[in-house]
């Protein structure tokens, strides 16, 4: 689950991550009076959950009083456009009002957990306030990796080689270490999928602070973090996959025209995948999950009809903890309630295969049967065509 | 033969009285697993059908000589169960449970580092050894036992799509794994290859993975250095986005890493047979291996 920058500064706070003074405003009028509480000069930067806001015009400078009900003007309301937001882009609601600061360098930090070797990996570089992917591929030396162990937890030998791999100045090491240090204990503490601090700053006064803030936090963690469960903003999220969410469906709007209900993860991109090689292509990714019921189906069905460009279905499932016939139920009861406007090809395997299709068979609704998945995808196909 | 379970295989169900519990105990009973015990705290000296219920696992071993372990307790309480039957010293453990935290994971992973437990999932089908004995959550009935083709999957249904198409095919299969589609899990598709690699009525692999991380790589390149036993590959996940998580929570594309491409890259450039349609697996398995 992402969080905004301002929701993730609060947090730095309290782990003792030092970060610039600032304050949230959602009118310029409260820009103008943060900005006469700070002094000028003041950052307004949007709160959006999308990176390259910088790029998009949605972080500006303030220099005097003059400028800054012209500054928070532009950026509040505005629909700010991101190679992350997609063309649609985001509307900023709100913005952080921050205090201006001396910047004599720029760094990179990041925390991640790492897959392959199961442990907490920070990574760091010289050259911050740029796209780290680029750096990485550019010039891969000026990016230092620290593997942590939750055996050994950082200890400071980690902290030490971040330093040195990243030059840091002997009067600031000690500064350095601690910032780190605190970071990784919040990291773990609020379970963390990303942690990431792109610039941390050094000031002409030599001190170091996160001038922006990532985190996004493990939605399976939640139940032991109440308090992040409260920064959820929805107006973030895609409505439609929100909705799907609140229902324990696993929604993806794509651009397709076919719609995908099916069960497991691994079928359901593998069902997207066959579509698109028949020639079609998908309109969402739809995981009704292995312990659907016949509500959930109904529900599933619900959100697809809610995408206009929508002119077939594909109901693929292989039951295993999901029984055919209660698929069956779920897709009767919502194609009687949702009276169905487009085709329907159904493929269903497993258990309870035979009841499932009777129920499908004696409902007298128009579905098409499918008999197996490569069936399934061409005849679905031929429907969008 | 088969790789680690069989007919020898005795089962401790850790979360046997909730509803998914007896459910799935019922039906491994049901296929002719040998669940020999079930453990729920609070709930030693009652029965769950026939099968004696214990309050940790330590006691189950000790009274019944249970070797394996099926996991199916809510995601808070999957990291505690698995260690518990690691400590436990139980041969294997397959946990089932989706949803456990990443960071939970972290710790069992480098917990199990210290012990001899295999641990296979989280967020997995299970195991199964067709005829023999089922570890999971999978439909048993379409599995067909005597080989020659073992699976090993990260998805689960799209495990039970391509033991089907092998059973529709003709094929029988030795064992079949699903090792689950979190970013940090117990049993890797090497360990299951290594296995399989060994196993002498195992002739031919299916090996199924997915978006995200790098596990399908260094998998072929095991296979091109290790292996003359041919290997079909399908990779799900062409079609995705990137940056989204494709339902399972190790399923994303990020930093243009763990792409579908570079996967099946890999499997071509290390002689896997890559299946580029999935609704003709069954096909290409019997093209690649005539038996």
């Amino acid at each position: 689950m992402k969080i905004h920058e301002y929701q993730a500064k609060e947090l730095f706070r309290k782990y003792n991550v030092p970060t610039p003074k600032g304050k949230l405003a959602y009118t310029s009028d409260e820009v103008a009076k943060i900005a006469e509480e700070f002094g000028y000069p003041v950052v307004v930067k949007a709160q959006v959950h999308a990176g390259g806001r910088g790029k998009g015009g949605g972080v500006k400078l303030a220099k005097t009083k003059a400028d800054v009900k012209p500054v928070a003007d532009s950026i509040i309301g505005m629909t700010l456009i991101t190679k992350q937001t997609g063309a649609q882009g985001k509307k900023v609601r709100k913005v952080l009002v921050e205090e201006g600061l001396n910047i004599k360098k720029e760094l990179y930090l990041s925390i991640i957990p790492d897959r392959e070797t199961a442990t907490v990996a920070i990574v760091c570089s010289q050259d911050g306030g740029m796209d780290i992917e680029e750096v990485a591929a550019k010039t891969p030396e000026r990016i230092v990796t620290v593997n942590v162990s939750p055996v050994s937890g950082f200890q400071p030998f980690h902290a030490r080689k971040i330093c040195f791999g990243l030059e840091i100045e002997k009067d600031l090491q000690k500064q350095m270490s601690t910032l780190v240090k605190n970071l990784y204990d919040l990291f773990v503490a609020y379970d963390c999928s990303m942690v990431e601090i792109n610039p941390l700053i050094i000031t002409a006064e030599g001190n170091i602070l996160a001038l922006d803030a990532k985190m996004d936090i493990d939605g399976n963690a939640l139940f032991r973090h109440p308090d992040v469960k409260e920064m959820r903003d929805i107006d973030e999220e895609d409505p439609v996959e929100a909705e799907a969410a609140q229902f324990g469906l696993n929604y993806i709007n794509l651009d397709g025209n076919v719609g995908n209900i099916v069960n497991g993860a691994g079928l359901a991109m593998a069902t997207m995948d066959i579509v698109k090689l028949a020639g079609a292509a998908p309109a969402n990714f739809l995981d009704v999950g292995g312990g659907a019921n016949a509500e959930a189906i109904e529900n599933g069905f619900r959100l697809i009809m809610k995408d206009p460009a929508v002119k077939g279905i594909l109901i693929n499932v292989f039951g295993g903890i999901l029984r055919c016939d209660i698929l069956a139920k779920g897709v009767v009861q919502a194609a009687t309630k949702l009276k169905l406007q487009v085709p329907v090809v159904v493929r269903m395997e497993g258990t309870n295969v035979e009841e499932g299709r009777r129920i499908l068979a004696e409902s007298g609704l128009d579905l098409i049967n499918a008999k197996d998945l490569a069936d399934a995808a061409e005849k679905v196909a031929k429907i969008v065509a | 033969m088969s790789v680690f379970v069989n007919k020898n295989t005795r089962l401790v169900v850790q979360g046997i009285t909730g509803q998914e519990g007896q459910f799935h105990t019922r039906s491994c009973i049901a296929y002719g697993t040998n669940v020999v015990a079930g453990v729920t705290p609070g709930k030693g000296g009652q029965k769950m059908d026939d099968v004696p219920i214990f309050n940790g696992v330590k006691e189950a071993r000790e009274k019944t000589g249970c070797n394996a372990s099926m996991i199916l307790v809510p995601p808070p309480f999957a990291a505690d169960a698995i260690m518990e039957a690691a400590d436990a010293g139980i041969e294997l453990v397959v946990c089932i449970t989706e949803g456990v935290p990443v960071l939970d994971m972290m710790r069992v992973k480098n917990y199990l580092a210290t012990r001899t437990t295999r641990l296979i999932g989280p967020n997995c089908p299970g195991i199964i050894t067709p005829g023999e004995c089922k570890i999971g959550i999978m439909p048993g009935p379409m599995h067909k036992p005597g080989g020659p083709w073992g699976v090993v999957s990260r998805s689960g249904t799209l495990t039970y799509e391509a033991v089907h198409q092998l059973t529709q095919a003709g094929f029988g299969q030795t064992t079949c794994i699903g090792i689950g589609g979190d970013p940090i899990n117990g049993t890797n598709f090497i360990d299951c290859l290594e296995a399989f690699a060994a196993d002498p009525d195992t002739k031919a692999i299916v090996m199924i993975g997915e978006i995200g991380g790098n596990a399908e790589e260094n998998a072929c390149e095991w296979i091109k250095a290790n292996t003359k036993k041919p290997v079909v590959g399908f990779i799900a996940g062409l079609t995705a986005p990137p940056g989204r998580r494709m339902g399972h929570a190790g399923a994303i594309v990020s930093g243009g890493k763990g792409t579908a491409e570079a996967k099946i890259e890999a499997m071509k450039a290390s002689g896997v047979h890559h299946c580029a349609n999935l609704g003709k697996l069954g096909e290409l398995c019997k093209q690649v291996y005539k038996g």
